[in-house]
């Protein structure tokens, strides 16, 4: 669990895109707090701005439509958005690390294992070439990849989807960062993979004392390592609390239907419960609460402000009029 | 029961692996499929599950006769499709449709969606022109979308949109059997709902059979009413449903429910994490596929490979344990 | 500032240019080019009724008269005359006529051979891609001008002549792009289920794969019509075009060589009319490719 330091705190961060349709707030006024050794887990469904914002965090926002134009990255004291280009090479990879989706392009099908994943020792640890094939044959063998010299020889395209994500693991563990982002690590991988992937990341960051947002479509995820949970809407967070807490009691009507429509395991429903419409378009975002045309419980207020943030509990915090 | 409509027997199909460059030589197979077999009833949905490489997507192309199967059968309404005349093999293709999982690359980008939704009743000179369009406007309006929708791109569609005209087009001959290969994995959350409820209503209106095919196994509890799981292109369990659910036999079965990702961070399962990696389908070895990632593995297990057997009414496994 | 600065400086200032923005441009489309096209289609089909004066009537009196602007030139021809006395810019406006035609006729026969072919070879694979390809590649590596100089001087100049040679020249690029495209689609689910809905291989092939490789051919066409013109015009300055006294711009070239040292536009004008046609068509063609790729398109 969490030691309670803040270790990364983003206040009203707003990336924007400028498309030949307009302006897509991809990221609007997203205000989140991560301590240390906590996982946070950003849940949305596509086109929320749950990759954008990690994106902006590192300030790798595609260029020249995408910018940040507002917003503060406290990262361990300091604003990563006054940081110019050079000081964010050494922060990326060194102290904030990230793993994406697809494992395959993750990886360079040219070179092997072994040099890849020593690379980012040598570049940021400064470490001499033998040094490092140590330290990273270290790193495989802590992510449970069986015969890691003979592995290291090889190349991306001789393993298996689960092999290469937990490889791509140990290439952005090797440095020891104190955060790690992780955008959607397991969606592409088999359902028997996913779950030994995900315990393998619990348990290295039990180890390790780094914390971790977790980006995800799917609440299973979340309920098995996430300490906190926060849900994304058209750009904004709309709900955010501690995962039991959400789980037990989600109030927003967005969060509420989008786990109810979840099939479960349990009884055999005939019909789901669904969200009526269809997810907003970005660029011609209606006034007031985004979620609003969708919302079984609208009210007038509803369409023409967005509401203010409210503390339902301690920890628990919602964007909603009826919880006003 | 309801009388069974599509049988597959003992089908196999192995891709042959060659070496060399102006003489091949076959060196091995990859046994995608090797040796299934299981029917499906008037109405009744069958879920396939399975993860990457177990043969799935496979045994749909066979029966939709985009592969040939390298050895085995597959009876329609009784009939051996390899007795079968051209007209009556035409009317196979027509009873069993598909609807597969990228709702992007599953529509023509410049056909309208009307003549995408006709196009198995126009290939085979179905109906008159008046008709088909009567039927397309029917089945937009069963499937949910906008009445103007015949005269739009696939392009002016979302993604969920796009695989309710999909479905549309494998609703229009009136098939007996739906393919869906993962009909709903690439799809919102939210957009899940909606689409699995419409395959459920389809079902209950028009008696359809469904084939579906998918890794969540959420999705599949929902919608079937038996379920087969297979592991490298063999079927080591099949069972009603519920039984399936509450007591699976097979151990890779046991540890796949388990690795379903729970719905509550309480929700208290036994968690088997399976050690290893899926081996590779080539040139597998005489003995049970499984046995080597098996906590339960005994010595015959590496010796004979065990035989699909039903052990109680309705719930088959193929496992040296039983 | 330093030399070494200043040097830097400048070159800062040069990346901040941008010649995209040079080039006016409505929603892309350069406006310059489209215009000259357009300039050209409509010569190449109206000409008869635009031209001022007879593009074939021989009028010794009137001969090396000077475009207007310059000394001794007047309106009445305005951009002066050739040797024969023939007005230039009648000749100038018929032989669009000549390009337009033979373009137009070489891009859709080589077009619609490349693109059968293609669709034949990719989709129906084996033995049929196999042999396809060879035959394509054997008239890939024909070296062009050779081979059209010979059939040229072999059948005979005549616009009938030129245009067959050419298709034959120029099908084979057709062909090995379009079949690429095409096994790009034939992987696309689409096609399985237009297979599974009980289309026969004729139908896919053209209802469900062609439409799909259209933008690819028109692309390619656009960007053709260039080269066709250059080739035309080669073989008529040799004589083994479009023969005379049909005029064709490279036979202009060819006529207004003998006076090239004292007299500049008989010569120059045809010349520099081929450059700007030449020139639009692949900006032109450039835009098309831009604004029918799926990714750029705006949807």
């Amino acid at each position: 669990m969490s030691s309670g330091n803040i270790l990364l705190d983003v206040k009203d961060l707003k990336t924007y895109f400028s498309t030949r349709r307009g302006v897509v707030k991809a990221v609007d006024g997203v205000s989140l707090c991560l301590k240390e050794r906590e996982i946070l887990g950003l849940v949305g469904e596509s086109g929320c701005g749950k990759s954008i914002t990690c994106f902006s965090i590192v300030r790798l926002v595609p260029q020249p439509a995408g910018r940040i134009i507002a917003g503060e990255i406290i990262f361990d004291g300091e604003d990563l958005l006054k940081k110019n280009e050079r000081e964010m090479r050494a922060i990326r990879g060194r102290r904030i690390s990230m793993i994406l989706q697809d494992p395959l392009t993750s990886l360079n099908p040219l070179f092997t294992i072994g040099n890849q994943t020593a690379e980012p020792i040598i570049i940021h640890r400064k470490l001499g070439k033998n040094t490092a094939l140590e330290k990273a044959r270290e790193m495989l063998k802590l992510v449970n990849i069986p015969s890691p010299e003979v592995r290291m020889k090889e190349y991306p395209h001789q393993m298996s989807g689960g092999m290469r994500q937990r490889i791509v693991g140990a290439m952005v563990l090797s440095c020891q960062p104190q955060l790690l982002i992780a955008d959607e690590p397991t969606t592409s991988l088999d359902v028997t993979t996913q779950a030994q992937f995900l315990k393998l990341l619990k348990d290295i960051q039990q180890q390790s004392n780094f914390s971790m947002i977790l980006v995800t479509h799917d609440f299973g995820v979340i309920a098995r390592i996430c300490d906190r949970v926060a849900v994304m809407y058209a750009g904004k967070i709309v709900e955010s609390a501690e995962t039991r807490e959400l789980f037990n009691n989600a109030t927003h009507p967005y969060t509420f239907a989008l786990m109810k429509s979840l099939p479960n395991m349990g009884d055999r429903l005939d019909k789901l419960y669904t969200i009526e419409g269809q997810p907003p378009e970005m660029h011609a975002l209606p006034p007031g609460c985004s979620f609003a045309p969708r919302c079984p419980e609208v009210k007038e207020i509803c369409k023409q402000k967005y509401p203010p943030l409210s503390v339902l509990k301690d920890g628990h915090y919602v964007n909603c009029w009826l919880r006003t | 029961m309801s009388e069974i409509i599509l049988e597959a027997r003992d089908i196999k199909k192995h891709f042959p692996v060659t070496k060399g460059i102006l003489f091949l030589k076959q060196i091995g197979a990859i046994t995608a499929v090797d040796g299934i077999s299981f029917t499906i009833s008037r109405g009744e949905t069958f879920g396939l599950v399975g993860e990457s490489g177990c043969g799935k997507t496979t045994t749909a192309r066979l029966l939709l006769l985009l592969e040939t199967i390298t050895s085995g059968a597959i009876l329609f309404n009784g009939k051996d499709l390899t007795q079968l005349s051209a007209p009556e093999l035409k009317n196979y293709r027509v009873s069993v449709q598909a609807v597969f999982q990228d709702p992007y690359s599953s529509l023509s980008p410049r056909m309208r969606t009307g003549d995408i939704i006709a196009e198995p009743i126009i290939a085979n000179n179905a109906l008159s022109r008046k008709a088909a369009k009567e039927r397309i406007a029917k089945l937009i309006e069963v499937v949910g979308l906008r009445i103007d929708g015949a005269e739009l791109y696939p392009h002016e569609f979302s993604g969920g949109q796009r695989q309710r005209i999909a479905i549309a087009r494998a609703l229009a001959p009136n098939p007996s059997l739906v393919i869906l290969d993962e009909p709903v994995s690439a799809l919102d959350i939210s957009i899940r709902a909606q689409i699995m409820n419409l395959l459920h209503d389809i079902q209950q209106d028009l008696g359809v059979a469904y084939l579906l095919i998918a890794h969540d196994l959420s999705v599949v509890k929902h919608m079937s009413n038996r379920i087969g799981v297979m592991y490298l292109g063999k079927l080591v369990e099949v069972a009603e449903s519920e039984e399936f659910y509450s007591h699976p036999l097979h151990p890779y079965t046991q540890a796949l429910i388990s690795a379903t990702l729970p719905i509550h961070p309480d929700d208290q399962r036994e968690k088997i994490i399976l050690p290893g990696e899926v081996p590779s389908p080539f040139n597998p070895p005489q003995a049970c596929r499984f046995h080597l990632r098996c906590s339960q593995a005994k010595p015959i297990c590496s010796e004979q490979e065990p035989l699909l057997q039903e052990v109680t009414s309705g719930h088959q496994v193929a496992c040296h344990l039983y | 500032m330093n030399p070494s600065q200043r040097v830097a400086d400048i070159f800062k200032r040069l990346r901040r240019i941008s010649i995209r923005k040079a080039i006016p441009t409505i929603k892309g489309l350069p406006i310059i080019p489209a215009v000259i096209l357009l300039v050209f289609v409509i010569c190449g089909l109206f000409g008869k009724w635009i031209a001022p004066h007879d593009p074939v009537k021989i009028n010794l009196d009137d001969t090396l008269i000077p475009p207007f602007w310059q000394e001794g030139g007047s309106t009445k021809y305005i951009l002066g005359t050739d040797g024969m006395g023939r007005d230039m810019l009648s000749r100038l406006i018929f032989g669009a006529n000549v390009s337009l035609q033979v373009g137009f006729t070489v891009i859709v026969f080589s077009g619609f051979l490349g693109t059968v072919v293609a669709l034949l070879s990719g989709y129906l694979g084996g033995w049929v891609d196999i042999i396809l390809m060879r035959v394509v590649d054997i008239f890939l590596s024909l070296p062009a001008i050779v081979f059209s100089i010979a059939l040229a001087a072999l059948m005979g100049p005549s616009k009938k002549n030129l245009i067959f040679i050419l298709v034959l020249v120029m099908w084979s690029p057709y062909a090995r792009i379009l079949r690429g495209a095409v096994l790009r689609i034939k992987n696309d689910d689409f096609v399985d289920l237009a297979i599974v809905a009980g289309a026969s291989k004729a139908r896919i092939m053209f209802r469900h794969i062609f439409p799909n490789i259209f933008n690819t051919l028109v692309v390619l066409a656009t960007l053709q019509l260039g080269q066709v013109i250059i080739a035309e015009s080669s073989l008529s300055y040799m004589g083994l075009g479009v023969p005379p006294p049909e005029p064709a711009w490279g036979t202009m070239i060819f006529d207004g060589t003998k006076q090239l040292l004292m007299h500049w536009w008989p010569a120059t004008i045809p010349g520099l009319a081929i450059v700007l046609v030449v020139l639009s068509g692949n900006l032109f063609g450039d835009w098309l490719r831009v604004r029918l790729d799926p990714k750029f398109r705006q949807l």
